[in-house]
């Protein structure tokens, strides 16, 4: 039997699918681009701004508008002094970083980012649905999909709370409370928005959703209904909020309180910064997959199943990409709510109107048919 | 002391407090510079974007038309310094940076020349009043060169020998025919 043991459905290949997929998606696609998206935030913010930006970091003369300041960035952090206050719990203090960087990789597990692969037919076209042995690009197919992303990104509540605690300063102590008043409030409402799209699916698997989802825009799950409009929005607030990035960054609040990660320096400190950029990433492509129709591109599926793949994996970054360019673009036009607006926000606007989304997607589905 | 409080109320109006119409005019403002902006510095046209910034080092913004820069002292004909010790600048700058000590000069056509001329550039207030108090057209503030930076003080004072290095002829016609003018009448 062991040389069977990689064959299509045995152990190993089921092993090695899922590393390689892990691999691509994981280490290079959201890494690199939450890597990249601390240097594309501030070029982009320059942009906005009529100003130039960081453009120096260079390889010799391959500079490339500065790419490569992530690296430089990066370095500096790995370099600098890694302090730790005299009075704060040690354990929480380094536990509190890998908390809030673990749930935003772990979460990316349900996002399908490509076609499934059609093990042995790749040189064919395969219409979708037909393969007999498809590889699914997707690191765990879990019925239980999206639930599975709300209860990891609702962890790094604790990595943002442990640090402020941990760290032995009041103001991070704020910062920490600040957090996790801020994320309990509007995952409420994440949730109930999911569940009027859920209403509509029928399925809280991803790539279920996405397989419902047509090609074409008009067959994207945001234009299903007026309350899937809606719900896009107040998703796309919510989880806004979830990243504790501006115009929601009140646990940060570098005016006010330095927040939770004011005693982190170094590399801890930048697990939280990549952290933040990764939230940025696993909502940007939480969203394409429920609302904007996932790796779905027109025509691709005439192609050879290999081309098929490469292309929906290309548009699904591209798609990505641009929801986190939406993202930045809305962090740096918004000032910041204040603590109380943000909870009026939170409670008092998104919860009763995507409650009342939810009743007007169940109307609109039992309406529908 | 009674307190006074201010109530500021709402605005009113959905629009307006639902705080979405104002989102969207906002990301229009900046997405309308972004789009402004960056294709055009991918593609190397950042002349026609609205971006202001220079890239420093490689980039200079020119200094204007009317910057004066470091003094120079002109020479006549033959050479010399044209400056003839009148001490109408050190009496004209305000800010006293000027110091001559006249000599006799060798020349007979000549009464008076600087022995020492010494301009601290770290006290001149660039005002170009000295260059106006000359009545012969040696001392001038057109090199548009800028103060070189120095880490002593003393770098900073310019003399002779230097503020000549800059001077060139000039063909201004200089006052007083020299001594032997009688004869020569």
């Amino acid at each position: 039997m062991s040389g069977q043991f990689f064959w299509y459905g045995q152990p190993g290949f089921v092993v090695a699918a899922a590393l390689s997929k892990i691999l691509v998606f994981v280490v290079l696609f959201a890494l690199g681009l939450a890597s990249l998206l601390t240097w594309l935030e501030r070029r982009q913010s320059a942009m906005m701004q009529d100003r130039l930006g960081p453009n120096r970091a260079n390889l010799g003369r391959w500079r490339a508008w500065g790419i490569l300041h992530f690296v430089a960035d990066a370095l500096k952090m790995m370099f600098k002094e890694d302090f730790i206050p005299p009075k704060a719990n040690r354990f929480l203090f380094a536990l509190a970083p890998i908390l809030a960087l673990a749930p935003p990789l772990i979460v990316l597990a349900i996002i399908p980012f490509g076609a499934p692969l059609c093990w042995g037919q790749m040189q064919e076209t395969v219409p979708l649905g037909t393969c007999v042995r498809p590889v699914d690009l997707q690191i765990a197919r879990l019925d239980v999909g999206v639930l599975f992303y709300f209860a990891f990104a609702s962890l790094s509540i604790y990595g943002a709370t442990l640090a402020g605690w941990a760290s032995y300063n009041k103001w991070a102590l704020m910062g920490g409370m600040r957090a996790a008043s801020q994320m309990i409030s509007y995952e409420v409402t994440m949730g109930m928005t999911v569940l009027a799209m859920f209403i509509s699916y029928g399925t809280l698997e991803p790539g279920a959703m996405v397989a419902q989802q047509g090609p074409a825009p008009w067959q994207w799950g945001i234009v299903r209904g007026v309350p899937h409009f809606i719900a896009f929005f107040l998703f796309l607030t919510a989880a806004m909020v979830e990243t504790k990035r501006t115009p929601f960054d009140v646990p940060e609040g570098e005016s006010e309180i330095v927040g939770y990660f004011v005693e982190y320096s170094g590399l801890r400190f930048g697990m939280f910064y990549l952290g933040e950029f990764l939230e940025v990433v696993g909502s940007s492509a939480l969203m394409v997959t429920i609302f904007l129709g996932g790796w779905q591109i027109w025509g691709a599926s005439l192609l050879p199943n290999w081309a098929h793949v490469l292309v929906s994996m290309l548009v699904w970054g591209a798609k990505v990409f641009l929801f986190c360019v939406l993202q930045l673009l809305v962090r740096w036009t918004l000032p910041r709510f204040r603590a109380d607006q943000l909870m009026r926000l939170g409670w008092q606007r998104l919860l009763p109107v995507s409650i009342a989304n939810v009743v007007l997607a169940a109307c609109w589905q039992m309406w529908i048919h | 002391m009674a307190t006074v409080v201010k109530i500021v109320n709402r605005p009113a109006g959905w629009k307006r407090r639902s705080y979405l119409w104002g989102t969207m005019q906002g990301l229009g403002v900046t997405f309308g510079h972004l789009m402004r902006n960056w294709p055009r510095n991918l593609l190397g046209r950042r002349a026609q974007s609205d971006i202001v910034t220079l890239a420093y080092p490689e980039e200079k913004r020119p200094y204007p038309p009317r910057n004066r820069g470091l003094h120079r002292l002109m020479k006549r004909a033959d050479g010399q310094v044209r400056c003839v010790a009148c001490m109408m600048c050190p009496t004209a700058c305000p800010a006293h940076c000027i110091s001559i000590v006249p000599e006799e000069s060798e020349d007979p056509r000549i009464e008076k020349r600087p022995r020492v001329f010494q301009i601290d550039e770290l006290r001149c207030v660039v005002c170009g009043l000295c260059v106006e108090a000359c009545p012969c057209d040696a001392i001038r503030m057109d090199t548009g060169i800028h103060a070189p930076p120095s880490t002593r003080r003393a770098d900073a004072i310019l003399d002779k020998e230097e503020l000549l290095s800059r001077g060139e002829l000039s063909v201004a016609v200089q006052a007083g025919e020299g001594l032997f003018w009688r004869e020569r009448k």
